[in-house]
């Protein structure tokens, strides 16, 4: 996993709640074995039209946020199904952050899988955010370390992040690795409970 | 916070899993781990990757069910014509084998959706931890089960490790007491709860539901308001054990049996929340104030009873929630205070990991018998597994549906999320039993209405959305 420390980059601010994921991608890109290449389904109902062909107005089709790297939407992004196809999809098609004021709870979590960071701020912080990210100027910068994030126009804000995530953001390190340096717990945990739930175990 | 106070079945089975802590996230001890062609080839890779192997195939099982089709599935995966979903297939065989995990493949009696196979064949137990890479692993609850859903990196996890590295979630207690009205049922209840309580209101909470009614739902009720716990916010649900879970489960192929039986019986007893346990919050339904519900929109919470009508945007406070639901409306093809039974029906879709189980099957067909579906509308019931469509045919309720007009399909999910070839044209209107009603989530410019098995019945015999008290005998 890519470590994630600062990013500054152009913000698309995408102002709707309860974006789920199958408008984050759509169940025709889920059939790949792969992880690479999502990016072609990232929102794509809200990206193309019926004839396949680029909404001009949508915001990540709009010249000005070309190469965004940020996304600042609504409540509850990322709600729906567990697929990963949705980080890996958006990671994919360049952008490492999303900023809202709430996530989905599995969404949340299979993003710090990838090194995707889901910046949680206020309503009325995320709603400034917007506002200027709909302006003439989109850059902010986010500082995972400081935790912060600057809008545009130089204003700061802080945000809570779990400190053991944090760490494994920053560091880029693999959740399985270090949970197999618990290996022998988990052989004594398997071991006691054999004997006191033998019915589990299967011939 | 919690003190001296006792535990809920929630702390009780978390605390049975905890196998250390480390850096400020507890490592959970995994019983079960469901899995299937969709969320998985990635996770295999990464294993194969770090020359890692599975720690425990036998607590693996592996099924084939999002995308395979729903007919001629005997043929074999080398006969599924969308190549990239006999890709996806194939892999999950190739992979099976590698690892040697048990594996009910395509055609197989015993293959079906995975939350239907998993309690089907009594690998889904009290007291255990199940998880697969499909949110709606919250069906599984209903056993008095912690089973979530989890992403393709948790997949790879636990397939290395049999264990999750988690925070400890919030306890919330749903109490729905009272006696439905004949015509209302567990899908009404979830429908009721996500109305209630909106769908992001469980978020980082896991929901016990308890009272009477919910004591007097069938296992396969109870898997429904399970089922759809996700679509809350919630990521599990919990029904704690009693006899009517013992009496399912009494039999079924991994089922404990003779003295090792008595043993499991006795530690699921244990299962239950203290009288003194705290919850962090508490939800009441009164069953018999609901009617049966419908969604009129494009998220699970937009649910009004039948006799009700679409909302007006007008009708909500707030600037984002008015043009939220004008643009569903919009979606929807549906005019702000419109009667919802007004609304005419293309397609009705009886199935998925919410209601394609063999008593979804019997209440559906209870309606339909004897009648004809409407000129005009497109009729299919998907049963769950293999298991379920062979009792469903012993009964005779494939004759029944398919006498008035419904396609009798193979088990899958099907038309739930149309990964197969089920799914609607843009415009396309749909009753469904199944569990979300996002923007494009059946086809393209499909429209999903969310009800229970009765409801799409009464919906495809009238042609319009209707109200199946009208049609009880």
């Amino acid at each position: 996993m890519k470590p994630f420390t600062r990013l500054d980059a152009r913000a698309a601010p995408l102002p709707l709640a309860n974006i789920d994921t199958d408008q984050i991608i759509p169940k025709q890109f889920l059939k790949t074995v792969e992880r690479e290449g999502l990016s072609r389904g990232l929102f794509y109902d809200l990206r193309f039209d019926d004839a396949g062909q680029p909404r001009p107005d949508f915001v990540l089709n709009r010249p000005e946020y070309a190469g965004a790297g940020v996304l600042v939407t609504g409540d509850n992004f990322g709600c729906g199904s567990s697929r990963e196809h949705a980080p890996w999809a958006l990671m994919d098609f360049g952008v490492t952050c999303v900023i809202a004021p709430s996530f989905a709870d599995i969404f949340y979590n299979n993003c710090f899988q990838n090194g995707l960071l889901p910046v949680v701020l206020k309503p009325d912080e995320v709603q400034d955010l917007l506002g200027e990210c709909q302006g003439g100027n989109h850059m902010v910068s986010v500082d995972l370390a400081a935790q912060t994030v600057t809008s545009p126009s130089g204003k700061v804000f802080t945000f809570e992040i779990d400190p053991s995530r944090k760490a494994k953001m920053l560091q880029g390190l693999d959740a399985i690795g270090e949970t197999l340096t618990a290996a022998p717990d988990i052989d004594a945990w398997e071991a006691r409970r054999a004997l006191t739930h033998p019915w589990l175990e299967r011939a | 916070m919690r003190g001296m106070s006792g535990k809920t079945l929630y702390d009780k089975i978390w605390d049975a899993h905890l196998v250390s802590e480390q850096e400020g996230e507890s490592i959970l001890y995994i019983d079960l781990h469901l899995i299937h062609e969709v969320t998985t080839p990635q996770a295999f890779a990464g294993l194969r990757a770090n020359r890692r192997k599975v720690r425990r195939p036998d607590r693996t099982l592996a099924v084939a069910d999002h995308n395979i089709p729903t007919e001629g599935q005997g043929l074999g995966v080398s006969a599924v014509a969308d190549e990239e979903a006999r890709l996806q297939l194939a892999t999950l065989e190739r992979n099976v084998a590698d690892h040697g995990i048990e594996f009910f493949p395509m055609g197989d009696i015993r293959n079906g959706i995975v939350h239907v196979v998993g309690p089907e064949q009594g690998r889904t137990q009290p007291g255990m931890t199940i998880v697969c890479g499909d949110s709606h692993t919250s069906t599984h609850g209903a056993f008095g089960a912690l089973a979530h859903g989890i992403g393709t990196s948790e997949v790879e996890h636990v397939l290395a490790t049999q264990t999750l590295r988690q925070k400890k979630a919030k306890n919330m207690r749903v109490v729905i007491e009272g006696t439905p009205a004949p015509g209302v049922g567990a899908k009404d209840f979830a429908l009721a709860v996500i109305g209630e309580i909106g769908t992001a209101g469980g978020t980082g909470y896991v929901i016990e539901y308890a009272g009477e009614a919910v004591r007097a739902l069938s296992m396969e009720g109870r898997m429904t308001l399970c089922n759809l716990t996700i679509e809350g916010g919630a990521r599990a649900g919990l029904v704690a054990p009693d006899e009517t879970t013992f009496d399912y489960l009494r039999g079924r192929p991994s089922a404990p049996k003779g003295g090792a039986w008595d043993i499991a019986l006795a530690s699921w007893k244990t299962l239950f929340s203290d009288p003194d346990a705290v919850f962090d919050r508490e939800v009441r339904i009164d069953a018999s104030a609901i009617a049966p519900l419908v969604t009129w929109g494009t998220s699970p919470e937009d649910v009004v009873p039948v006799t009700d009508a679409a909302p007006s945007p007008e009708a909500f406070a707030s600037p984002d929630k008015r043009a939220a639901v004008a643009r569903a409306l919009e979606y929807m093809g549906l005019e702000a205070g419109q009667p919802i039974a007004s609304a005419r029906v293309d397609v009705v879709f009886i199935g998925s990991c919410t209601n394609s189980r063999i008593e979804d099957l019997r209440v559906a067909a209870d309606i339909v018998r004897g009648r004809t579906v409407a000129p005009g509308v497109r009729a299919m019931v998907v049963p769950g597994s293999g298991l379920v469509k062979a009792q469903a045919e012993e009964e005779g309720l494939d004759e029944v549906f398919r006498a008035a007009g419904f396609d009798w399909r193979e088990p899958g999910c099907s038309m739930c999320l149309g990964m197969n070839p089920d799914r609607l044209a843009p415009g396309e209107r749909c009753a469904s039993t199944s569990n979300r009603n996002f923007e494009g989530r059946q086809g393209r410019g499909g429209r999903t209405h969310l009800m229970s098995p009765a409801m799409a019945a009464a919906a495809a015999l009238a042609g319009h959305i209707a109200d199946v008290r009208d049609y009880l005998r």
